[in-house]
């Protein structure tokens, strides 16, 4: 009971004590308008270079801009600990760790599903893309799939918080190279052979195909495989995380370095 | 000291320093180059995919430009909040030094940190993606190239006082990142963009200065475009400068300089 009020009342709690990101004078440029507009810039650039349609990209973009909420939030709860000086206290708790911080993940998974699903929805109202009617849910379920795999490594970049003053730089750098590797803009098979093996062992790559495969006809039984393909990276990515919090947190409480800022 | 050495001493000091505080700072500088080679690198792969060469060197000056465009839109919203958080705004604003003077060299150090990454753009072309790049005119190209900087250094100019207000400026200046490269013609011609924003497009000095690096490269007349682009800085400049004025003022009297 202990453990389910930790993971549910003080995830929610520290989601939205720690994420500053909830402002709407953030949220609402950097992540309800910012990504229509990564959409736009793609789908013009797939028009210009008669690469694709629209929709390929729209759910692309959608997908791939949902890593920037995740990451960054799951960043927050360690970085922004640290900065209102509660880090020390939470980690000398005796709150188990692992609904502590699961805990903190799951608003960050809705927070970034919900960005998601806007992005494609408003990106594709804007260039034109038909989305069948009855394949919202099924993306949708897609979305989240995808949203909750890149938590799990938003979970493990944050642990990184607990021995790096920052984490933001790391941050935007994954988010470029998920940008790059998860097949949102170039189709997987298009990109160089090294290239195409990392996106097949990075959050993302098989939500995003995952859900394009439903935009355009298949069913949800057709794309289990790459959902669960999904479900295991980000599984793998989490359980990382939450061994490398541990570890970290060890090392940081004997060096003395937690409140290192 | 005459005023004009004045003015050149206190541009070249603080370009300098700006320079030597975000030049090595791993967020503003380092990301500041990394971070349009992932778009650009993406742009390259899809541009790619279509064989055409000619269509892949386009991509490929303009993806090297995106880099200048980004050092100062993520960076000149909270070039102000900056100095409000580390608590010398005030002294900033009070000093005799007109904020102009203050603001400028300021933006123009974030658009040179912003041609390191051009360059490092085009040699990550050169050597990953094989895109050639010669300039026909070097000179023109230069001139062009200059224009641009100070084109999209003054746009920074122009955003920093205009978002001074806000406690989240940076979020309102990351925010114009995406939009400046799409309408500014970067990596999509503006043939292909909607009929109805291609006004505001060409309202935008940046764009006059891409067609005039393109002009110079292909070994077309840039000096027309350049030309363009320098009175659209000019005009871009001064409504900054009158804006800086009333929007300084208004805090002073208001007390809210200092609000965070």
């Amino acid at each position: 009971m202990r453990s389910l009020r930790i993971l549910i009342i003080g995830g929610l709690f520290s989601f939205r004590a720690l994420f500053d990101w909830l402002n709407p004078w953030i949220y609402i440029p950097s992540l309800l308008i910012a990504p229509v507009f990564q959409i736009l810039l793609f789908v013009y650039i797939g028009r210009s270079a008669g690469v694709e349609s629209d929709s390929f990209f729209v759910i692309g973009n959608a997908l791939q801009f949902s890593a920037i909420p995740c990451l960054f939030a799951m960043g927050h709860t360690i970085t922004a600990e640290r900065f209102t000086q509660t880090l020390g206290i939470v980690l000398s708790t005796p709150a188990p760790r692992v609904p502590l911080f699961l805990g903190r993940s799951l608003p960050v998974i809705v927070n970034g599903w919900f960005v998601a699903m806007f992005s494609l929805v408003a990106g594709g109202r804007l260039v034109g893309v038909a989305v069948p009617a009855a394949a919202w849910i099924p993306i949708a379920l897609a979305v989240l799939i995808g949203t909750a795999s890149c938590t799990g490594l938003g979970l493990a970049t944050a642990a990184l918080g607990l021995r790096v003053r920052d984490t933001a730089t790391l941050n935007n750098i994954i988010i470029g190279g998920l940008l790059v590797f998860s097949g949102a803009n170039v189709p997987v098979g298009a990109l160089p052979r090294w290239m195409h093996v990392i996106s097949q062992w990075i959050p993302l790559t098989h939500a995003i195909e995952a859900a394009r495969d439903l935009a355009a006809g298949a069913t949800l039984h057709a794309v289990t495989p790459l959902l669960l393909r999904e479900i295991v990276i980000g599984t793998v990515f989490a359980i990382l995380g939450l061994a490398s919090v541990r570890v970290l947190e060890r090392q940081s409480r004997r060096g003395a370095s937690l409140e290192m800022s | 000291m005459s005023g004009s050495r004045r003015v050149l001493r206190q541009l070249l000091v603080t370009c300098w320093l700006q320079l030597k505080m975000t030049g090595p700072d791993t967020f503003t500088g380092v990301l500041n180059v990394a971070w349009p080679l992932f778009f650009a690198t993406t742009t390259f792969l899809v541009y790619r995919i279509t064989q055409h060469g000619q269509v892949i060197v386009y991509a490929g000056l303009g993806a090297s430009i995106m880099g200048i465009w980004s050092a100062v839109a993520t960076t000149a919203g909270g070039a102000l909040q900056r100095e409000r958080w580390i608590g010398t705004l005030e002294l900033i604003v009070s000093s005799p030094t007109p904020i102009p003077l203050v603001l400028i060299p300021i933006t123009i150090a974030m658009a040179a940190i912003g041609l390191f990454s051009l360059g490092m753009t085009l040699l990550w072309e050169w050597l990953v993606f094989s895109i050639p790049f010669h300039i026909a005119q070097p000179l023109a190209f230069a001139f062009a190239l200059f224009a641009m900087v100070f084109a999209i250094a003054m746009f920074g100019f122009l955003m920093s006082v205009t978002v001074v207000r806000y406690r989240t400026a940076w979020a309102l200046g990351n925010f114009f990142e995406y939009p400046g490269w799409l309408l500014c013609g970067f990596v999509v011609p503006l043939s292909v963009l909607p009929g109805w924003v291609r006004p505001l497009c060409y309202a935008l000095s940046p764009t006059w200065g891409m067609l005039a690096i393109r002009q110079a490269v292909d070994g077309g007349w840039p000096w027309v475009d350049g030309g363009v682009c320098v009175g659209l800085t000019a005009l871009c400049g001064a409504a900054a400068t009158l804006l800086s004025g009333r929007v300084l003022r208004s805090a002073r009297r208001h007390a809210s300089l200092s609000l965070t």
